[in-house]
């Protein structure tokens, strides 16, 4: 077992005092689509002592080509992803702690999920969780790295709250009808460069060295790369990472909410509270109106009104074959709540 | 007039003659950028005002949001 990490520190940054740093270290990743998967796989192989990774979704057939942690029976079995991820990563290394949480990454649970973190992993595909995160680690004084990849592109910049420019900083409002792995397409060359900087960064971090102030992009295709210091974008005035940060993100909303997953025809209703749901009792109830109600570790599915729902424990509910938020309301009220 | 965009030599059009036309001819006026004009990072609100000259050396990152 000694031998396990001997290439690794064999490479003289990190070296023997490095890797006995590395086990003592708490990783969080948010998110375990692509980007998620890829840094999770070599944060576990590189031993990280304990790593948590959180997300809301399910394994999906389209997810395969890229998204490094899953099989083709996670996909038949629509498989939460934090927990087909967590088995995979335990069967990687089983030396570490693993832990999969089959949850959002929102304004309630983020102040518990920071607790005791070294740093965060954004391995997310959207910029209102990002902001969220960003709002978070700012507050928390947590670092961490943002990464991005759609088509053949990728981008990845290093946060240290207080001390460097924060996504706020750069990004002054939620970027709209920007382009995502749905609507534009993606391949995995581009999520595996992308996880590449920042999980360099992230050991670079954990192992006592200085995370680097460039914002990094390329085009992995067109074989073309950016470099730019970003430091002197640090916005005195910022809304999340300045002395008089207001984190607009972290204020929490009331009521049901709701969310369209851009590119993929679907809206996320939330109920005002999360509450433990009984899915066998809910899948019983459902059954006889229903087509194909199934029912796994955390998640119920079902068919009806030609609509496809994925109902998560604390209520979260996927609607699919659909895009207007009130209707989605509606059926989830109707199917759901009742 | 010839430049280099990150790190390659580009000739530009005539009528590219300012950071936010060389943002247009490329399609990404409209997506959240950084730009670095000859190791100067110039704000959103200079690009109009940003005239390029032969031999100017341009770093442009756009955001991008998949994962």
């Amino acid at each position: 077992m000694a031998e396990r990490y001997s290439r690794q520190e064999r490479f003289a940054p990190i070296g023997k005092e490095g890797q006995a740093l590395l086990a003592e270290k708490h990783v969080l990743i948010v998110g375990a689509g692509a980007l998620g998967s890829a840094n999770a796989e070599m944060l576990a192989r590189a031993g990280i002592g304990r790593i948590t990774i959180i997300d809301r979704d399910y394994i999906e057939w389209s997810n395969l080509a890229r998204q490094q942690l899953y099989t083709e029976e996670d996909a038949a079995s629509s498989r939460a992803k934090a927990k087909a991820a967590e088995a995979r990563l335990k069967a990687i290394n089983s030396t570490i702690n693993v832990e999969g949480i089959a949850e959002e990454f929102d304004p309630e649970n983020a102040e518990l999920l920071l607790k005791d973190v070294d740093i965060l992993i954004d391995g997310t595909d959207n910029f209102n969780t990002r902001f969220i995160i960003n709002d978070a680690a700012c507050k928390y004084k947590i670092p961490w790295i943002y990464g991005g990849c759609v088509k053949s592109d990728g981008i990845s910049l290093s946060i240290l709250p207080g001390q460097t420019p924060c996504l706020q900083c750069l990004i002054d409002q939620l970027p709209q009808d920007i382009e995502t792995c749905e609507t534009a397409g993606i391949i995995g060359p581009a999520v595996q460069v992308t996880a590449a900087y920042q999980t360099a960064e992230c050991l670079k971090f954990l192992t006592g060295h200085s995370m680097s102030t460039h914002l990094v992009s390329f085009d992995v295709w067109g074989r073309q790369y950016s470099s730019i210091d970003v430091v002197k974008l640090k916005d005195p005035h910022c809304a999340s990472c300045s002395d008089d940060a207001q984190f607009p993100y972290l204020k929490k909303e009331k009521g049901i909410r709701t969310a369209v997953l851009c590119g993929r025809n679907t809206v996320q209703v939330r109920p005002g509270r999360k509450e433990n749901v009984n899915l066998e009792r809910l899948a019983q109830r459902i059954e006889p109106f229903a087509g194909e109600a199934r029912v796994n570790e955390v998640l119920l599915r079902f068919h009806m009104e030609e609509k496809r729902f994925v109902v998560f424990k604390d209520g979260r509910t996927l609607i699919h074959g659909v895009e207007d938020v009130q209707e989605a309301k509606k059926l989830y009220h109707r199917y759901v709540e009742a | 007039m010839n430049i280099q965009l990150n790190g390659r030599s580009i000739d530009l059009p005539d009528n590219v003659t300012t950071v936010l036309e060389l943002l247009d001819s490329y399609d990404i006026k409209k997506k959240i950028s950084v730009v670095e004009h000859n190791k100067e990072i110039i704000r959103r609100f200079d690009y109009e005002k940003a005239k390029l000259a032969d031999g100017d050396k341009i770093e442009i990152v756009h955001f991008v949001g998949g994962g």
